[in-house]
C-alpha cells in the first residue's frame, strides 16, 4: 500500500523533470554536437571564435562583471545601514528598495530607455541648463547602467539578509580586542556575511552575463552581447545547431562561475565551524 | 556626520530606483504623442490601452497562465515534497539538484532547451497524425517546469520539518490516512503551500525569457507584448500600462506584507 502510495507521489514529478528539464538539456547537447545532417561535429562550439561572437562574448563577461561588482560596492553599504536601523523601520525600508524587484523588469529597463535616448529625459534637461546633449543610449555603458539599475535589488536582499542574522556581539568584540574599523569589516563582518554577498553574485552576474532584453533596449542593435547573439540564432537565423554549441559555451561560463562562488561559501563555513 | 552620510546615501539610491519609475508615470498622463514635449495632462492613453484588444488580450493570457501554472505547480511541488521526504538522503540530493537546475540555470538555456523539446516531441506526434502547436499550452508547460524548484523550496522544509509520530498517533486514535493527512499533517504544510504558490505566482506574471522561446506566434503575455512594443517604437499607451502594473504590483504587496508581516524570499530575476 506505502509503496504504492509512494509510486504515485514520484511518478508525476518524476515524469516531469524528465521530460521537461533532463530530456531537454540532452537536446542541447545533442544539437550543440551535430551538424544539420545529425553528424558529429564540433564547428558549432567554434563558432564562438567568430570575432562578432567573441567580441560579444568578451563584452558580456565584461559588463556583467563591472554591473556585478558596482552592485556589490552600492549594495553592502546600503544593506548595513539599513540592518543597523530599528528593526520596525528596517523592515519598512528594506521593502521600498525591494518592491522595484517585483516590478516587470522589461518596463524598468523600458523606463531608462525613456531617460536614455536622444530626445531623452536626460538630454532634455541637459538642453534646459544650455548644456550639449549627450550620446547617452546604445552604448555599452548604457547597457552597464540598465544590468546594475535591474539587478541591484537581487544584491542588496541577500546581503541584508545575513547582515541581520550577523551577532553583532562578534563585531564589538573585534573592536574590544584592539581591532580598527578597515580591520573589523574585513576580517570580521565580510567574512562572516560571506553566504549572502556569494548569493547575491551569483544573482547578479548570471542574469546580466546571459541577459539579451537588456542589450535589446538600451544597446539599440549596436551593441550585441552573448545572449543576442544566440537569440538570433534561435528566433532569426533559425540554426539550432549553432545556437545550442553557443549555448553550451555559456553554460560553461556559468558552471565556472558558480562554481568559484561555491568554493568561496564553502571556505567560509569551514571557517565557521573552526570557530 | 556618518549619520548625515549614510542618509544622503539611502535617498540616493532611493532616487536611482524610483526615478524612473516616477518618469513612466509622469508620461502616461501626457497628452503628446512625442515626449520631446509636455502636452498637459490627460487619461487618454489609460482609454485606449483598455480599449486595445491586444493588450487586453495579453493581460487575460498572462493572468491565467499565473493561476493555472502556479496552481499546477503548487500542486506537483506538494507531491514531490512528500515523496522527496521519504527518500533515502543521497536520492534526495541527486533528485533535488535535478529539480533545481531550472532555478540555477540561465533562463535563455531553459527557454531553448524546451523549445527544443516541444520541437522534438512535435516531431514525433507527427508520425501519429498529432501536431503539436506552440502557444498557450507550451507556454504553460515551460512555466510549470521553471515554477516547481520553487515551489518545492517552500514546501520542503515544512514537509521535513513534520513529526511522523503525529501522522501515526492520528491513525491510531482512528482517523483514515487521508484523515489524518488533511487534519493533522496539511495544517502544518499550509503555510508552506501558500508562499510557494505566491512566489510560483509572481514568478509566471513576470517571465518573459522561456515565454519568448516557447510561445510562439500570435501568442502573447504583457511581457512579450511590452518586447514586441518597445522594439517597435514606443506607443504611449505603454506608459499607461507600466502606471497600471506598478500600482497593481504595489497593492498585491501590501496585501500579502499585511498577512504575513514583513518577510522578504530570494528570488531569482527574470532574466
Amino acid at each position: 500500500m506505502k509503496k504504492k502510495n509512494n509510486a504515485l507521489l514520484t511518478g508525476p514529478y518524476l515524469i516531469w523533470t524528465v521530460a521537461f528539464i533532463v530530456i531537454p538539456l540532452i537536446l542541447i547537447v545533442y544539437y550543440g554536437f551535430t551538424d544539420g545532417n545529425h553528424r558529429f561535429t564540433l564547428d558549432n562550439l567554434s563558432r564562438i571564435t567568430d570575432p562578432v561572437t567573441l567580441k560579444a562574448l568578451l563584452l558580456s563577461l565584461l559588463l556583467s562583471a563591472l554591473a556585478t561588482a558596482i552592485c556589490l560596492v552600492m549594495a553592502y553599504p546600503l544593506a548595513m545601514i539599513l540592518s543597523r536601523m530599528k528593526s520596525g523601520a528596517s523592515a519598512i525600508i528594506t521593502t521600498i528598495f525591494i518592491i522595484p524587484m517585483w516590478m516587470n523588469s522589461l518596463l524598468r529597463i523600458f523606463a531608462w530607455q525613456t531617460l536614455l535616448e536622444r530626445n531623452g529625459v536626460i538630454n532634455q534637461l541637459l538642453s534646459f541648463l544650455h548644456l550639449p546633449p549627450q550620446h547617452l543610449i546604445n552604448t555599452p555603458a548604457a547597457i552597464a547602467l540598465g544590468m546594475i539599475y535591474d539587478y541591484l535589488p537581487f544584491m542588496l536582499l541577500p546581503i541584508y539578509n545575513s547582515l541581520t542574522k550577523l551577532d553583532w556581539n562578534v563585531v564589538n568584540a573585534a573592536y574590544d580586542l584592539g581591532a580598527n574599523g578597515r580591520q573589523t569589516f574585513f576580517r570580521v563582518i565580510v567574512p562572516l556575511t560571506m553566504p549572502g554577498i556569494v548569493s547575491g553574485i551569483t544573482m547578479v552576474f548570471v542574469p546580466a552575463l546571459t541577459t539579451f532584453v537588456i542589450s535589446d533596449f538600451l544597446g539599440g542593435s549596436k551593441v550585441l552581447l552573448i545572449g543576442n547573439i544566440i537569440d538570433q540564432q534561435f528566433t532569426q537565423v533559425g540554426n539550432w545547431n549553432v545556437g545550442s554549441g553557443l549555448s553550451l559555451v555559456l553554460m560553461v561560463f556559468i558552471l565556472v562561475s558558480m562554481a568559484v562562488m561555491q568554493h568561496f561559501d564553502t571556505d567560509e563555513e569551514a571557517a565557521r565551524s573552526i570557530l | 556626520m556618518k549619520k548625515t552620510i549614510s542618509r544622503i546615501y539611502v535617498i540616493f539610491v532611493f532616487i536611482l530606483l524610483y526615478a524612473p519609475i516616477a518618469v513612466l508615470i509622469a508620461f502616461s498622463f501626457n497628452n503628446s504623442r512625442t515626449r520631446a514635449k509636455w502636452g498637459g495632462f490627460t487619461f487618454k492613453w489609460y482609454l485606449q490601452m483598455f480599449q486595445d484588444a491586444e493588450i487586453m488580450g495579453a493581460l487575460r493570457n498572462t493572468l491565467i497562465l499565473a493561476l493555472l501554472s502556479a496552481t499546477i505547480a503548487t500542486l506537483l511541488g506538494l507531491m514531490a515534497s512528500l515523496s522527496l521526504n521519504r527518500m533515502k538522503r543521497r536520492n534526495r540530493t541527486v533528485m533535488l539538484s535535478i529539480l533545481n537546475i531550472p532555478m540555477l540555470n540561465a533562463d535563455i538555456v531553459t527557454g531553448i532547451s524546451l523549445m527544443l523539446i516541444f520541437i522534438a516531441f512535435g516531431q514525433f506526434l507527427s508520425h501519429y497524425g498529432y501536431t503539436i502547436v506552440f502557444g498557450f499550452g507550451t507556454v504553460l508547460v515551460g512555466h510549470i517546469t521553471f515554477n516547481i524548484p520553487y515551489t518545492v523550496m517552500s514546501i520542503l522544509p515544512r514537509v521535513s520539518a513534520i513529526n511522523p509520530s503525529t501522522y501515526e498517533a492520528a491513525l491510531d486514535l482512528g482517523a483514515s490516512p487521508s484523515q489524518a493527512f488533511r487534519k493533522v499533517v496539511f495544517p502544518d504544510i499550509l503555510p508552506g503551500i501558500l508562499s510557494g504558490f505566491l512566489l510560483a505566482f509572481t514568478l509566471s506574471l513576470d517571465d518573459f525569457v522561456i515565454t519568448h522561446f516557447v510561445k510562439g506566434p500570435g501568442f502573447d503575455t504583457l511581457s512579450t507584448k511590452i518586447y514586441t512594443e518597445v522594439r517597435k517604437g514606443i506607443k504611449p499607451e505603454m506608459y499607461a500600462l507600466s502606471t497600471l502594473l506598478f500600482l497593481g504590483v504595489l497593492l498585491l504587496l501590501i496585501v500579502v506584507e499585511k498577512g504575513k508581516g514583513a518577510r522578504n524570499k530570494n528570488r531569482k530575476p527574470a532574466y
